[in-house]
């Protein structure tokens, strides 16, 4: 059992006790703890259940690689899954409950995954779940279901807030450990703007509890100090909980700051996300320690050896009563002199070299610790928890020598530098033979915008070992990375710390070397996923040999840690079993973000009403105060229809179509775009953005124009008015206003740029108003100003004129088959317009109308809608829109590729009207079938609908599709399975697509 | 996460302000090409490990198209220019010559 010391602990302040529960049960912690501490303090060794076999896991680690202390935290809309007890502050009132298991942590039924292991092998899902395909459906998918996942993910909004910051640096720190603030220090002397960011709450790293000394004190003194002179400086910040999350491109760097998980607090912004340019950045990650690979070492109890001295010294926790050590280097001796002098048993240091020397290892004899040299733990005992160990000798296959009564191990395998950060952006690493782990290799660094390197590594994650080294490296780097940004104001002194001598590593990749198979079935190289040494080596044996491929087959490293602590030793397994060396098998690659961060960090502000700017009409407010129901069209909101009290949606399209067809309506035609092209090239140039010939178009007059990519499809449609020898007016669809406007001046500035063409996007400075309907003339005629006789504006004219007290333009086109008139006004006088147009209109019945009113009076018409009847396949020669094709243009875009022998292919779909038999509507998108079936068993088919509507006007359904060889077979019925899932397909009628007024004698009075 | 300097107002643009066009120094081939010549001009591109072309506008900025010289593999960027021009300036030619000798992309080298 675990529990807390009755004294020591450095991060702790005993004087504050802290309330927090787990799975329901009221614990209490201490100021400084983390929930991990906290636990361990209070006994609970079981944390969770393993994704797989669902085996008991305890705490092994004691920071940011944690793989199996993973927990919800809070609830409601507070709820979050997957936290690491390691890296969460104790505060009061904290709530967490173990995943992944049911019923309980304690009993748990997905543990019958356990004994049935031997047939959950690696590549177990590829395998079993194969065939037949319905049981995936029925059979394996409720099952996995069932069995896997991690923690509940939340069901509520989150409550929380969050934001975004931007910064520009000229050195950015990573770490802040000894040698992040040494890497600073000097950066910072040299006068260079330097942000240093360290993901715990706590600066200086391991340097303190390992007890080094720097500059003749110890190194926590040290490191208040330094902190404390860093913080003086103007030049230099620094951000505590803040994580570098990811090198990018150029010095893009992502940061992580947990502002208030630790102290949660309403109105105040949770995670921050930072998103930094530096122009050198130093990665000061430390390393990681590597477990040992022995039978049993999952069990609770196996924790990491550094972190069992973390939780001693820093919190105050004994991590059992009898603590065994085992290691294949020095460092872990440090850990069980931590151990002793907190008054703990050390039964024994299992040392797997055979005749190491050090003043390290001196001393742990001197203190009576009996240590057992070229030995192994060849199993660990017990059910649920560590009972003792078996030893035997490393050089064996595992007969015991003896057993050793514990409740804990503390395993050492050495240490690998972080280099994930140097990694993410291209930074190439080198297999370091002495240490046994890749680090940096600094002839590859990631390369920035000039060529050069802009990252460098830093102390331990730079592959420098003991302490005199690490401030050497750490001050060297954070000397040059200022250089490199032109910064050489000062230089200090490097802090200097006494030389270390320590027995060579030893690398150790199975303990011991020759175990056999039950044992390897019982070495865990991934906690969280549950992969073993013998799923790594079946994995080489099928022939996967390559990392990356054995990842996936095997799911190493892809568990929420991301394989912080199996990379390396998984790694070493597989190069054995291939007969490869370590660095020819090479690494898995290292991606952003470090350790997850948050949904709601990534989002930041952007949610709920500020999640995209919203564009508003000039008429907005009148269309929100009355009734709209919204459709979102681009960033702008465009009333769908007007509903009234008591009437649905279908209800009021219907009579906006109706009133409009009969009286008079009013459609806020504002979002449109509207670009003006001048210059004495304007109408060449349009004629080569057109199918159309506008050059040919008189001043006073309007042309519908069609518009294609080089491509050949039809990309956007709109009404063109000259309106001077040298200036058009080109409206387009509103979801391609900039687009449109993009495309012109891409086509302006990158081929003909010597054409005398100039282009400006006038969408915003013009409210525009169709005014639709039988009445419309008369309305207009009432407010006075303009002759708007067929005599003086004809249709497709337009005018310059006076409305009332509103200087307006007057386009005579429709799109809806009625008399209309489409009236732009200067922006400001928008809304004034709309009122008075509706205040003039009251006697002829004026309605307004929505979007859906307009869609159903195009189709009425047989108008093609862009993005209805095209979706950048279909070009202006399916649509039957060949009257709009210039014949006689040598060239426009779009031109050549209309000449392939695809799309002249008489094939092609064409555009029909569609009239179901029953009068019903055709479901939109319904597909028409052919006879029989293709090569891949699939229906074959003849046609799809592309537009359907209920036409109030035809109180009928109505519906546009394109259909083989339709045009040539009117009066054919097609079938049109439903999309909904019922049984009868419905039948149509192939028609003319003009369901109204074919003549055309309605909107040309 | 690139920043190129665009020509035109100068401003050293994070990607964010700018969008990609693609392969730079395309020449546009209407009507009368052959098939096969047509399919190169609007298919077939340049997708190589090294030196590269591009074509990228100053989209949330002044709204210029420019042309910019980088290396795909490093992404170090050897130089941007105005995309008024049917091939780079003898001027970044030089400048990649000094940094990958022997070079060549398309045409140009
Ligand atoms: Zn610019």
């Amino acid at each position: 059992m675990s529990t807390r010391l009755a004294s020591g602990g450095r991060l702790l302040d005993r004087s504050k006790a802290v309330d927090f529960t787990f799975n329901g049960k009221r614990m209490r912690g201490f100021a400084g703890d983390t929930l991990a501490s906290a636990l361990l303090a209070n006994g609970q060794t079981l944390v969770g259940r393993s994704f797989k076999y669902h085996r008991p896991r305890g705490i092994v680690a004691s920071g940011a690689e944690e793989p199996n202390a993973l927990v919800n935290l809070g609830q409601g809309p507070r709820h979050e899954p997957n936290q690491r007890a390691t890296t969460t502050e104790l505060f009061d009132g904290l709530r967490a409950t173990s995943q992944n298991h049911w019923p309980s942590l304690e009993f748990d039924v997905g543990v019958i995954n356990n004994y049935a292991s031997r047939f959950l092998p690696a590549g177990f899902y590829y395998k079993t779940f194969m065939a037949p395909r319905p049981a995936w459906k029925h059979v394996f998918e409720p099952f996995i279901r069932q069995s896997a996942g991690l923690g509940k993910a939340p069901k509520d909004r989150d409550a929380d807030i969050y934001e975004h910051f931007y910064a520009h640096v000229d050195v950015l720190v990573i770490g802040g450990g000894i040698a992040g603030l040494a890497a600073a220090r000097q950066a910072g002397a040299a006068g260079a703007r330097v942000l240093l960011i360290e993901q715990t709450a706590h600066w200086g790293g391991r340097a303190p509890v390992d007890g080094a000394e720097i500059d003749g004190m110890p190194a926590a003194e040290w490191v208040n100090d330094t902190v404390e002179a860093l913080e003086a400086e103007e030049n230099i910040r620094l951000r505590r909980r803040c994580m570098g999350a990811g090198i990018y491109d150029h010095g893009y760097v992502m940061a992580y700051e947990r502002l208030g998980d630790h102290d949660p607090q309403e109105g105040l912004p949770r995670h921050r996300l930072w998103k930094i340019r530096a122009k050198q950045v130093v990665t000061a990650t430390g390393a990681i320690e590597r477990p040992l690979s022995f039978a049993g070492n999952d069990l609770p109890g196996v924790m990491l050896a550094g972190a069992i001295r973390d939780y001693v010294v820093n919190w105050g926790v004994s991590p059992g009563d009898r603590t065994v050590v085992v290691t294949n280097n020095d460092d872990a001796y440090r850990t069980a002199l931590a151990l002793k002098q907190a008054g703990l048993e050390v039964p024994a240091i299992i040392d797997a070299r055979p005749a190491p020397a050090s003043p390290l290892i001196q001393a742990a004899r001197d203190l009576g610790i009996k240590v057992e040299t070229g030995r192994a733990v060849a199993k660990v005992k017990g059910r649920a928890r560590v009972e003792g160990v078996a030893v035997s000798a490393q050089a064996g296959e595992g007969a015991a020598l003896q057993d050793i009564t514990c409740d804990a191990v503390a395993m050492s395998g050495g240490w690998s530098p972080v280099v994930h950060l140097w990694s993410h952006c291209g930074g190439k690493l080198v297999w370091d033979e002495e240490n046994a782990h890749f680090r940096p290799d600094v002839a590859r660094p990631p390369i920035g915008a000039d060529g050069a390197g802009f990252v460098r590594a830093a102390g331990i994650a730079n592959g420098a070992m003991g302490t005199r080294d690490v401030l050497a490296d750490a001050d060297a780097q954070g000397r040059a990375a200022a250089l490199a940004c032109g910064h050489k104001r000062r230089k200090k002194t490097a802090p200097s710390a006494a030389a270390e001598e320590a027995a060579p590593l030893e690398p150790v990749w199975l303990m011991p070397q020759g175990a056999g198979a039950a044992l390897r079935a019982k070495m865990w190289l991934d906690f969280q996923n549950d992969v073993k040494v013998s799923d790594v080596q079946l994995a080489a044996r099928e022939g996967f040999e390559s990392v990356e491929h054995t990842k996936r087959y095997t799911t190493l490293g892809m568990a929420t840690d991301q394989g912080k602590l199996s990379n390396i030793n998984g790694l070493a397994v597989l190069s054995q079993s291939l007969n490869e060396e370590i660095p020819q098998v090479g690494t898995t690659t290292f991606r952003p973000p470090y350790t997850p961060i948050s949904m709601g960090a990534i989002a930041g502000e952007a949610r709920g009403a500020i999640f995209q700017p919203l564009r508003r009409t000039p008429m907005h407010d009148w269309h929100a105060e009355n009734g709209a129901y919204w459709e979102p069209v681009g960033h702008w909101r465009r009333p769908y229809c007007y509903q009234r009290p008591g009437e649905s949606v279908e209800e009021a399209v219907q009579r906006e179509v109706r009133n409009t067809r009969e009286n008079l309506g009013l459609l806020d035609a504002s979002t449109l775009g509207k670009i003006l092209v001048k210059g004495a090239d304007a109408g060449k140039f349009l004629d080569m953005m057109h199918t159309n010939m506008m050059s040919t178009l008189k001043p006073g007059r309007c042309r519908y124009g069609l518009m294609c990519t080089e491509n050949g499809f039809l990309t956007d449609d709109g009404v063109v008015a000259r309106i001077d020898d040298e200036t058009f007016l080109c409206h387009t669809t509103t979801g391609g206003a900039d687009r449109i406007h993009a495309h012109m001046e891409e086509w302006l500035q990158t081929e003909w740029w010597d054409w005398k063409v100039w282009t400006a996007n006038l969408t915003e400075q013009y409210a525009q108003v169709a005014v639709v309907g039988p009445k419309a003339r008369e309305v207009l005629d009432l407010m006075g100003g303009m002759d708007l006789s067929a005599g003086a504006l004809p249709f497709m004219g337009w005018a310059d004129g006076q409305i009332g007290d509103f200087k307006v333009r007057v386009y005579r086109i429709s799109f809806s088959g009625e008399l209309s008139f489409e009236i732009a006004v200067d922006a400001h006088r928008g809304r004034a317009f709309w009122d008075a147009l509706l205040e003039a209109g009251a006697g002829f019945g004026v309605m307004p109308y929505g979007t859906e009113a307009l869609h159903i009076m195009r189709a009425e018409k047989g108008f093609i809608m862009i993005g209805d009847e095209t979706d950048g396949t279909v070009i202006p020669q399916d649509l039957g829109l060949d009257w709009a094709i210039s014949k006689k243009k040598t060239d426009y875009l779009g031109k050549r590729a209309q000449e392939r022998t695809h799309m002249t292919d008489p094939d092609r779909w064409k555009l029909v009207g569609l009239e179901t038999l029953d009068g019903s509507v055709l479901p939109d998108g319904a597909y028409a079938t052919a006879p029989d079936s293709n090569a891949n068993g699939q229906r074959n088919v003849q046609g799809r609908v592309t537009s359907t509507y209920h036409s109030p006007t035809l109180n009928r359904g109505i519906a546009m599709g394109l259909v083989k060889h339709g045009p040539d077979r009117m009066g054919e019925v097609l079938e049109f399975p439903r999309t909904d899932g019922g049984k009868a397909a419905v039948k149509a009628k192939i028609v003319s697509p003009v369901f109204y007024d074919p003549d055309g004698e309605k909107q040309n009075v | 996460m690139l920043i190129l300097h665009c020509p035109y107002c100068g401003v050293d643009a994070d990607e964010t302000e700018l969008s990609p066009g693609g392969e730079a120094h395309l020449k546009r081939a209407g009507p009368g090409t052959p098939d096969d010549a047509f399919e190169r001009y609007l298919f077939h591109r340049e997708n190589p490990k090294g030196v590269h072309f591009e074509r990228w506008r100053h989209a949330s900025g002044c709204g210029k198209w420019f042309h910019a010289a980088r290396c795909t593999v490093t992404m170090e960027v050897f130089g941007t220019y105005p995309a008024q021009v049917t091939e780079p300036p003898q001027e970044i030619c030089d400048r990649i010559t000094g940094k990958r000798p022997g070079w060549s992309w398309g045409a140009f080298s």
